[in-house]
């Protein structure tokens, strides 16, 4: 049966293959290939599911392709069935089958159609590789991949101010995500030795044993996950990011935010409950995070105006249930729960338009005046804060900003003195002495040589906060981002050596998008003259295709999965040692951020409202 | 430069007039949407327009030369205008200017201008950073019914209630003291406010533009409410005075909390004055070759129309058929154009008439357990008399998808765990056999059938909150001589005549009232046709018409009907008083409604890429059936889009011409109205309401992200009044582009039957009509009903018009043409 679930799999990439290769004017060809796929995909994993119960309902996993090894590393792709899998699955086909259906009609006309639907099998890919995945290496291409199919689905309306905003604020919590992922992949390497599989997990005794002796460890891993969690789920303090989601057709909106990419998180945690199971702390405090959030989640959507942002906090409250019921081991019910939110919101985000009609009629036949909440029993000063702490989210949605982003910013505009010509000239002899430094590591000091990788990460982190807050040149902006994983690349060097060729893995996809992508920024450049970052220029009206190749790059230089990169990418973290922790946190900080300012450079200068066709354009307000 | 005084009251009174007035959803009533520019003339509004607020006003001269490229606009008619304009002279440099001329596109709006400067000279992005905020605390506040925990204060204005909860609450919307305590000390006047923000009071006025207009689909909703504050249903004191206020405070706070106290009005930091909003605007070259090409695309229709309404009126017998199986009255709507076609192709010996939907019956109406009431008439109406429903049958069904208890927290925790599985089913059903359910807005529902209704008043004294319970008979002979005296249906009754309202059924549409009858403020009409069907039955009404002229035979009856225009259906009402002959009739007539219906589905189904229009007739009725009720459908049915005419005359001027269902259709004998008497009646409010919906698509199709909503798909319900895009967006008035996708941005043309002396006469009798005439936001043209010669309004005059094309095709069968045609098809006649 193994053999058989790398079909669930190949199937949507297939699927996602051929609706690439369709015509956009071929709408009929386009959406039968997504619902084809969508619902080929449910009946098989249903008669799957079926036979796998019946025949034991053993775990099934397996090792399918190893893509690199060396003695001590092994990076293999696997892949693995169990009830959550089987849940996950189910669940995730047959609302992708019924919005593919629902979309062929809803969205004929729409430009962009073809756009959707590679989007939509696209996120399929992602979230199938991830509810399938055997260990945390594969759940990372899947996660990867449903982060960037998120940002283009909430930027759907490219022309617009809105949606590519939000869609740039929802990636930057996504990229929390991703990194928590990395870091606990990180320890755990340290932890386990290997690269551990799902399944290792579930053995109680070697879990058991190897966290009795590494507690803090253990502690770290698990908050990682908790992390990642509550981050793809809209947990706090990040639960602001779903409702701003909701830019797409409601289509998009209801199957993802409604339901399968919110409840990531609660896979995440169901997926590695073996490995927390016993660290009561965690489990206290995942069902703590849990409650305060179905308690706060609970009262902003009470006094939510608009109907999907009242959706998106009613569900947001509900996985926060979710969240103690996994924490409490319920599991069974945890799935259950998840399943019958997932449909329940995806339907309520469906049929969100008729609640006009239906509301209004219901208030034309039964209004009364004086209608009570129960909020209106509570005293007037406790009621009237609490409101308006519910309107303004608990400051949900500036927190990121005041906390996070700000001081990087404060920090990012210190370095203002770097020019593009400066930037070049500082980097190419600073660089060179790196090197040489590394060439003669062997005779330099040990204090020294244990401190160089901790300041050229600092460097590299120098590089990409300088191009998370550049303003004005885009070219800088790109370059800085390409100079930090050099950096980056020569940092972890000195841990291991004279491993070149780990290096070269990592860097030859960057360098590879680094230069690709600034021939396209030179070349819009040269077209269309001002591209710089301080406001969106809209270049995809214009340049599609030029669009597309960017965005490509900017998928090469942030380690996604279609380079060696993505692997470099984590060989260089089983490269920072455990007590680097110094080391882990710059380089896993500059991965957070230059994924952001990368997307926040395709954002400016590819979407937003067209800079030059005011006329076609929507105010910016709506 | 501008007048240096602010005058509050006057600024504000301009700015509401300059907002868009759509009204909440459930009151979707079409109007012009440049109403504000309705005192200029067309071109000239449409300009000034444009350089204020940055509108597109017309075709893109691209599209108008594909278009001329493709014949459908054409040479002769370019050539025509060009030279009426330019002089012959000129016309070789002007089609070569026309033709290929290299025009820039890109001039900034001048609105926005001023307030851009937050950004260029404090680096401060103001609307992102004031609006999220401003708009979620405006829609709790109007908020109809979504939020369960509604907004705390009840019953004081907005800038009271926010006082209040500033007052005692113990977070804040401010950030800093300075705003907060200016809001709670009432210490806001608007000019002290604008002191400290802009500083030079000249620019005042201006600011308050840039800053409203940045928002105009809130300020708009805000301006709605404050004029007519029953277009919400639980009634909210809020005016734009409050919103400005509250806004301007907004600001303040922003300011003080990035630059403590000391920062310097905007005024101080701008060394160059923005233009000044109402400055004159001058006409460039790119916009008259515009306005070229949008005048030649119109005549290229209406020349062919007019084409056709010459040489088939000459042909025609103009003389009525004596007997008559039925007759039957429809709406004016352009809807009912082909329906009516088919019903007299179906039954030639039937006849129809039309006239607009409330059948000059103006009331509110109150259905049983029903706890407002709602206007049935045309929106400028207010009613004196209130009809009352009784004795429903029909239940109204629930459904718990929109129930609040799915967002609390136990409930919800056990709602998502059962009737989330029961979603799964319900989507899946849905999906694959669509059908109507609770989340359906169905015309039907607007009148239970078997309901009782409370029409006539035997005591005047009777009355209800100022309204008058019914109508009195000779109120009721008063209002049905008028109609029927307007339509020219005096004599030859035939056994039955139907009065047919018009609805539209659909499901997932926000925007449902905007498909049903505008004269009826966006309702169906089928109380309006019962009531008028219940006084044309009346003994006592019918001898009082009787004694003015108009007998009705006693084996005459009047049935009230409701069509369905989404769904192609018809429910008849109070069959049982039919007499045994008519119910004999009425079963015969029945199969011949059945019958139009269907292949009614059939030429609309044309328009529908996704239904094989290939199909019989009844198949085809069953997927437009379908769609009307399936959730994934957002075009239901296409509703006035493609409108461009308006045809007041007899029904033989237009019966052998196919329009295409472009054309509203007002009956009308000039006969019986020498002097102009009912044809003002019929214009008065046909210009405003045909004039207003046809310009409304007009400009909701030339600028659908401005003027339109843009595309619906990602719309987000606000409060049950409003739509949105996501949850941080404006409000977006307009049409969203599935309605308007098809339409041909052409105005309006009113064709009258009578002579050119009475109309203008006529016209000249009313300023407000006269006004969309003489400005030309409605093309008129008269046709003489003895010689058929065309006379065209123009700058106050009629001049005769010759058409350019002579003769157009005929047709001896439409249905293979609706096989294969999705665009707009030709005039033809009808053989």
């Amino acid at each position: 049966m193994t053999t058989l679930l790398p079909f669930f799999i190949l199937l949507p990439f297939a699927g996602f293959i051929i609706s690439l290769l369709i015509p956009a004017k071929n709408e009929g060809l386009l959406s039968i290939t997504s619902y084809l796929t969508a619902g080929i995909h449910w009946a098989g994993v249903t008669l799957f599911t079926i036979y796998w119960f019946f025949d034991g309902h053993t775990v099934l996993d397996h090792d399918y392709v190893t893509l690199y090894q060396t003695t001590d590393y092994d990076f293999f792709i696997d892949f693995y069935f169990d009830k959550i899998t089987a849940v996950y699955l189910f669940v995730g086909s047959f609302l992708t089958f019924l919005v593919t259906i629902y979309s062929r009609y809803y969205l004929h006309r729409e430009a962009g159609y073809k756009r959707f639907f590679n989007t939509i099998l696209f996120f399929f890919l992602g979230y199938n590789i991830a509810v399938a995945s055997g260990n945390l290496e594969t759940m990372f291409i899947g996660w990867e991949i449903l982060g960037i199919s998120s940002f283009l689905l909430i930027a759907f309306y490219r022309d617009r101010y809105l949606p590519v905003k939000n869609a740039v604020k929802v990636f930057s919590v996504y990229r929390v995500a991703d990194v928590g992922l990395i870091l606990a992949m990180w320890m755990s390497h340290h932890l386990w030795h290997e690269n551990i599989t799902f399944s290792k997990l579930n053995n109680f005794e070697l879990v058991h044993h190897q966290l009795q002796s590494h507690t803090v460890i253990g502690v770290f891993i698990a908050m990682m996950f908790l992390i990642s969690a509550a981050a793809k789920s809209a947990q706090l303090p990040f639960s602001s990011w779903l409702p701003r989601a909701m830019e797409g057709p409601t289509p998009s909106s209801a199957i993802f935010y409604g339901s399968l990419s919110v409840h990531l998180g609660v896979f995440l945690l169901l997926r590695t409950f073996p490995f927390w199971e016993q660290q009561i702390s965690v489990r206290v405090l995942i069902a703590l995070l849990g409650l305060l959030t179905a308690i706060i989640a609970t009262g902003i959507a009470r006094v939510q105006s608009s109907v999907k942002s009242q959706i998106a906090y009613a569900s947001v409250a509900q996985i926060g249930l979710i969240f103690i019921e996994v924490a409490a081991g319920f599991d069974n019910l945890a799935l259950f729960h998840f399943a019958g939110n997932a449909f329940l919101r995806t339907y309520q985000l469906l049929v969100s338009p008729s609640v006009v009609s239906y509301l209004i009629r219901e208030q034309f036949y039964n209004f009364s005046p004086h209608a009570r909440s129960i909020e209106e029993s509570f005293p007037k000063k406790m009621a009237y804060t609490l409101y308006i702490l519910c309107i303004k989210e608990w400051n949900l949605d500036s927190f990121m900003y005041r906390y996070l982003w700000n001081p990087l910013k404060w920090l990012g505009n210190k370095l203002d003195f770097l020019t593009l010509n400066r930037t070049v000239i500082f980097f190419i002899p600073a660089y060179l002495i790196g090197v040489l430094c590394l060439g003669i590591s062997d005779n330099l000091p040990d204090f020294v040589v244990s401190k160089l990788p901790i300041f050229f990460s600092l460097i590299g982190l120098v590089m990409v906060l300088k191009s998370f807050t550049e303003r004005k040149v885009a070219r800088l902006s790109w370059i800085l981002i390409i100079m930090n994983h050099l950096w980056v690349a020569l940092a972890i060097s000195f841990n291991e050596h004279f491993k070149y060729g780990q290096p070269v893995i990592y860097l030859s996809g960057i360098i590879v998008a680094g230069a690709l992508g600034l021939i396209c920024l030179y070349r819009l450049r040269s077209i269309e003259g001002n591209i710089d970052l301080d406001q969106f220029h809209g270049h995809s009206f214009k340049h599609p295709k030029l669009a597309f190749f960017f965005f490509l790059c900017c998928l090469g230089a942030t380690g996604f999965p279609i380079s060696p990169t993505f692997i470099g990418e984590d060989l260089i973290f089983t490269h920072i040692h455990e007590d680097q922790a110094l080391l882990a946190f710059f380089t896993s900080l500059s991965f957070i951020i230059d994924g952001i300012a990368i997307i926040r450079i395709y954002a400016r200068v590819f979407l937003g409202p067209h800079a030059k066709s005011m006329y076609e354009m929507a105010y910016r307000s709506s | 430069m501008q007048n240096s005084s602010f005058d509050e009251h006057e600024v504000l009174h301009e700015l509401k007039h300059y907002l868009p007035e759509q009204a909440s959803l459930k009151d979707f009533i079409h109007q012009n949407t440049l109403q504000a520019f309705q005192k200029l003339k067309f071109h000239d509004a449409l300009h000034r327009a444009s350089e204020m607020f940055g509108y597109k006003v017309s075709l893109k001269l691209s599209e108008f030369r594909s278009l001329y490229d493709s014949k459908k606009i054409r040479e002769d008619i370019l050539e025509k205008v060009i030279i009426e304009r330019k002089g012959a002279s000129a016309l070789k440099e002007w089609k070569e200017k026309v033709c290929s001329g290299k025009y820039s596109m890109h001039s900034p709006p001048r609105i926005g201008a001023l307030r851009s400067n937050w950004k260029r000279q404090y680096h401060i992005d103001m609307d992102s950073l004031v609006q999220p905020v401003l708009f979620r605390i405006l829609c709790s506040y109007l908020d109809q019914g979504i939020s369960i925990w509604n907004f705390p204060v009840k019953g004081k204005s907005f800038l009271e209630s926010m006082r209040e909860i500033e007052k005692v609450g113990l977070s804040s919307f401010f950030r800093t003291k300075r705003a907060k305590k200016y809001l709670l000390d009432d210490n806001c006047e608007i000019a002290d406010l604008l002191e400290i923000l802009i500083g030079d009071e000249s620019l005042y006025k201006q600011y308050l533009f840039d800053q409203q207009f940045s928002h105009m689909g809130w300020s708009g909703m805000v301006s709605v409410v404050e004029t007519s504050p029953s277009t919400l249903l639980d009634t909210k004191k809020i005016s734009v005075h409050d919103l400005v206020v509250f806004e301007l405070l907004m600001e303040i706070d922003i300011m003080d909390y990035n630059f403590g106290k000391d920062w310097m009005p905007l005024s101080t930091k701008i060394s160059e004055r923005p233009i000044d909003l109402f400055a004159d605007v001058h006409l460039t070259e790119l916009r008259e070759v515009l306005i070229i090409w949008q005048e030649a695309f119109e005549w290229s229709y209406y020349d062919q129309v007019l084409a056709g309404i010459v040489s088939t009126s000459k042909a025609t017998n103009h003389q009525q058929v004596q007997s008559k199986t039925f007759q039957s009255l429809f709406c004016i709507d352009d809807r009912e154009d082909s329906f009516r076609r088919y019903l007299e192709k179906a039954d030639p010996k039937c006849e129809t008439f039309a006239t607009p939907g409330f059948f000059s019956m103006e009331f509110f109406y109150q259905p049983e357990d029903g706890k407002f009431y709602t206007k049935v008439c045309p929106a400028p109406v207010t009613p004196k008399y209130l009809i009352k429903g009784s004795n429903n049958k029909e239940k109204r069904e629930q459904d718990v998808h929109f129930s609040k208890h799915t967002t609390s927290f136990y409930s919800g925790w056990l709602i998502s765990q059962t009737l989330g599985f029961w979603s799964a089913l319900k989507l899946f059903v849905n999906i694959f056999r669509p059908s109507i359910s609770p989340a359906t807005a169905s015309s039907f529902q607007h009148m239970d059938r078997h309901s009782q209704l409370t029409i006539e008043n035997k005591d005047p004294k009777s009355t209800e909150n100022g309204l008058q319970i019914g109508f009195t008979v000779a109120e009721m002979a008063q209002r049905l001589e008028g109609m029927l005296m307007s339509i020219g249906l005096v004599k030859d009754f035939a056994p039955i005549v139907y009065i047919v309202g018009h609805g539209s059924s659909s499901v997932n549409n926000p925007h449902y009232a905007a498909y049903d009858c505008g004269a009826c403020s966006g309702r169906p009409g089928s109380v309006n046709a019962r009531v008028a069907c219940y006084m044309a039955n009346h003994p006592e009404v019918r001898k009082i018409l009787a004694e003015r002229g108009i007998a009705i035979p006693t084996s005459t009856q009047f049935l009230g009907a409701l069509h369905d225009t989404t769904r192609d259906e018809i429910a008849f009402f109070d069959e049982n008083s039919l007499t045994v002959t008519n119910r004999e009739n009425h079963t015969i007539n029945e199969k011949v409604f059945a019958k139009a219906l269907d292949n009614n589905a059939k030429e609309r189904s044309r328009r529908f890429e996704l239904v094989n229009s290939k199909l019989t007739p009844e198949k085809i009725h069953d997927e437009v059936r379908k769609r009307s009720v399936s959730l994934f459908e957002p075009r239901p049915e296409l509703n006035h889009a493609t409108n461009t005419l308006c045809v007041v005359a007899r029904r033989s001027l237009s019966k052998n011409l196919f329009l295409d269902r472009r054309a509203f259709h007002n009956s009308y004998n000039y006969a019986i109205d020498p002097d102009g008497k009912y044809l003002l009646n019929i214009l008065r409010p046909a210009a405003p309401v045909c004039g207003g919906i046809n310009l409304e698509y007009f400009f909701s199709r030339v600028d659908n992200q401005k003027l339109g909503a843009g595309t619906k798909l990602p719309h987000n319900v606000m409060g049950l009044f409003g739509v949105a895009n996501g949850i941080d967006g404006d409000l977006r008035p307009g049409l969203p582009s599935q309605m308007i996708e098809v339409h041909d941005p052409i105005r309006l043309m009113i064709i009258v039957e009578h002579f050119p002396k009475v109309v203008l006469e006529t016209i000249l009798r009313s300023p407000e009509t006269y006004e969309w005439f003489i400005n030309d936001w409605v093309k008129l043209v008269v046709v003489n009903p003895e010689t058929f010669e065309l006379s065209l309004f123009k700058e106050g005059q009629f001049y005769p018009y010759e058409p350019l094309q002579k003769k157009i095709e005929t047709v001896l069968n439409l249905a293979p043409l609706f096989e294969t045609n999705i665009d707009n098809l030709p005039v033809y006649a009808i053989a």
